[in-house]
């Protein structure tokens, strides 16, 4: 039945009206593309000449002739904020490279996607590598580098490739390299493949790991690369998902994008949904113009048959979990409201006064099935796992709540273990050199605050005076 | 008396899947891949150093301590340097893996659709002893060294997870009942699109 179906027509912006995407990948009309536009699309390839007879590198061609501080002053006005995870904004970000600098000027992408829950990146490097190519180029314009790097995640062997291979492809077209379009402007671009650490996604840990280091991540201050990075010269790192954005700002003009979205969170984002939803997967939204119910109960499909939603994880896993039934104090004074899960705006600052983060857009859905003392052991692992062991309470610290969450999970746990793993949880926080001590922390503190009595329940004072246990909880720490 | 700091430093064990790798040589071709990857850092050589690592894990299966001796001559630096790279980084691995290396996500969202199941299932199929796999043994080779098994962290593939690397090669929506399929793919006359 479906096979005979003809491919969808959506009318979704202005430019898309044509386009049709392959069966069963269609957009959801509540969709805005702008970024994914050519993902999963019907004919589409990654070479360049189905790139250009897009309309691919127009912008390029546009923005060479601009001058460098009018397409920054583009970027600022579009109040473009980071995708990668802080969201901070990318323009603002540019503005830090010292006005009286003489050193060389580096552009890194960060290709490191690695958040648990972020599977946006995946997608544009490998269907769709020019349109990052077109933004990078743009984008060290508009900075003065000379020399860019993608830094590639080890676990995407393809798409190193994929880009490689593109690169190429741009720079016999003139688009890479010496003198681009005649412009006397000159770029290298080059990927470098990382080695499956995490850490690799801080930008001063990523910087390191590209100098040939271990990626420990650099003391603050100076607080961002731009005034000191890569070679100790001023140093852009932006996410792929930021720079494909700047492509899409050139076309569009700073003031028209800022019309996307909500006020100061402009544009669009990809929410990635995984977990406990009928219909997980990618969808591209204007900015805190859709609410968390309408994402999981509109666009997802809502729960899996039989079940119903227990707490969500809205910006990958470093995130602060929130409860179905959580209702939040929203502004102050007189402005204060409530506002409950359901009604939360999936943009920057609505997350963030609901005390978590926008993240990377990672959101994975948890539904009453799951146990939470699971999904912590989970999570737990995962930051023990990572750590780079550079600051003392992460690389410590990580590794106990991993033991005692490890114990809840297996039964062996004494009811003041969960006082114990909150106290752990909070010496690490606000206590390292980089932002990974609050990622692996802020999990377990918000999970201990909301699901305190689930996770006590796990336990049992019988752990006090059992000589086994006592003894195969010995055996758990001394391991 | 000096002695080679690598000596008793690196952790290279002989491993059943040693048979299909060839022992590391700087040949030609790979002085060539090596010189071509060392001159997009014009500013500073070590920071070849990964992907030298690369060239080595992916053409000899491991990083050895030739292969290490053999990084650090052509980058100028001590050896140390190159074995704090190795050591820290989870991709690098010092012995060999089987022929096909399948790693497994285990993170939220994969472990959420079965991958820990399809983990037991791949072990079970492929006769390997998965309580030997820890966290300082990150890497078992079946007896037959034709497989080996890696818990990788997060794929980046999670609204299709279970996910799953074998070699180069990346599969989503690889449940436990899959894991056979997964298997059967990889006859031994099998060659992948990027060796």
């Amino acid at each position: 039945m479906d096979e005979q179906l003809p491919l969808t027509n959506f009318s979704l912006h202005n430019t898309m009206s044509d386009i049709k995407y392959l069966p069963g990948k269609e957009p959801h009309p509540s969709e805005h593309r702008l970024i994914f536009k050519n993902i999963d699309r019907a004919g589409w390839d990654t070479s360049i000449d189905t790139y250009i007879a897009d309309g691919g590198y127009d912008q390029l061609k546009k923005a060479i002739k601009m001058e460098p501080s009018a397409i920054t002053n583009e970027v600022k006005t579009s109040g473009l904020r980071g995708r990668g995870g802080a969201g901070f904004p990318t323009g603002v970000k540019w503005g830090f490279i010292p006005p009286n600098n003489t050193k060389p000027v580096y552009l890194i992408c960060n290709a490191d996607e690695s958040e648990p829950g972020t599977f946006k990146d995946r997608y544009i490097l490998h269907q769709d590598p020019h349109q990052l190519i077109e933004g990078m180029v743009i984008s060290a314009f508009a900075v003065g580098a000379k020399t860019a790097f993608i830094y590639m995640r080890e676990e995407f062997p393809e798409a190193a490739l994929t880009i490689e291979r593109a690169i190429e492809e741009a720079r016999a077209k003139n688009l890479v390299g010496n003198d681009i379009l005649g412009s006397g402007f000159d770029l290298e671009i080059w990927v470098h493949r990382g080695a499956a650490a995490y850490i690799c996604g801080e930008e001063t840990g990523l910087i390191e790991s590209l100098e040939g280091k271990r990626p420990y991540p650099r003391i603050k201050p100076p607080y961002f690369p731009a005034a000191l990075g890569l070679y100790m010269a001023p140093t852009i790192v932006n996410n792929v998902e930021s720079l494909c954005h700047v492509k899409h700002i050139i076309e569009m003009g700073g003031a028209e994008y800022a019309k996307l979205g909500v006020e100061r969170n402009t544009g669009t984002r990809i929410l990635c949904v995984s977990g406990d939803v009928k219909n997980p997967g990618y969808y591209e939204v204007q900015v805190g113009k859709i609410t968390m119910g309408e994402l999981l109960n509109d666009i997802c499909g809502g729960p899996k048959d039989g079940r119903s939603f227990k707490a969500v994880i809205p910006g990958g896993s470093s995130s602060k979990i929130l409860r179905c039934e959580e209702v939040f104090k929203i502004g102050r004074g007189e402005d204060a409201k409530d506002l409950a899960f359901w009604d939360i705006q999936m943009d920057f600052d609505t997350l963030a006064a609901c005390g978590t983060m926008a993240g990377s857009g990672g959101v994975i859905v948890l539904d009453d099935s799951r146990k939470m003392s699971w999904v912590l052991n989970n999570i737990n692992h995962f930051y023990a796992h990572e750590s780079c062991g550079q600051c003392t309470p992460c690389r410590e610290g990580n590794g106990w709540m991993k033991k005692i969450s490890d114990r809840i999970v297996n039964g062996l746990a004494a009811p003041e273990d969960i006082q114990t793993l909150e106290d752990v949880a909070y010496q690490i926080d606000g206590k390292t050199i980089c932002a990974f001590g609050e990622a692996s922390s802020w999990p377990v503190e918000a999970i201990i605050s909301k699901f305190r009595d689930e996770l006590t329940a796990e336990t049992s004072q019988d752990n006090q005076r059992l000589s086994k246990e006592q003894l195969q909880r010995e055996a758990y720490l001394a391991e | 008396m000096s002695q080679d700091i690598l000596e008793n430093a690196v952790a290279s064990q002989p491993s059943p899947g040693d048979k299909y790798f060839k022992p590391f040589e700087a040949s030609a071709e790979i002085e060539a891949l090596a010189d071509e990857r060392i001159a997009h850092y014009p500013v500073s050589k070590l920071s070849a150093v990964l992907p030298l690592l690369h060239i080595v894990q992916h053409n000899f299966g491991f990083i050895s301590k030739e292969s290490i001796t053999w990084v650090a001559d052509k980058l100028e630096i001590e050896k140390i340097k190159v074995l704090s790279v190795v050591t820290f980084y989870p991709a690098f691995r010092q012995s060999a893996p089987g022929k096909f290396h399948y790693r497994v996500c285990r993170t939220l969202s994969c472990a959420m659709a079965g991958s820990y199941e399809l983990m037991d299932k791949i072990c079970e199929i492929t006769n390997i002893d998965r309580s030997k796999l820890s966290h300082h043994h990150p890497i078992v080779v079946s007896p037959c060294g034709n497989y080996s098994v890696e818990f990788a962290e997060c794929l980046a593939s999670c609204g299709s997870g279970p996910a799953c690397l074998v070699n180069d090669d990346f599969h989503d929506n690889v449940g436990p009942d899959k894991a056979q399929d997964l298997i059967d793919k990889y006859s031994l006359s099998w060659t992948s699109n990027f060796l």
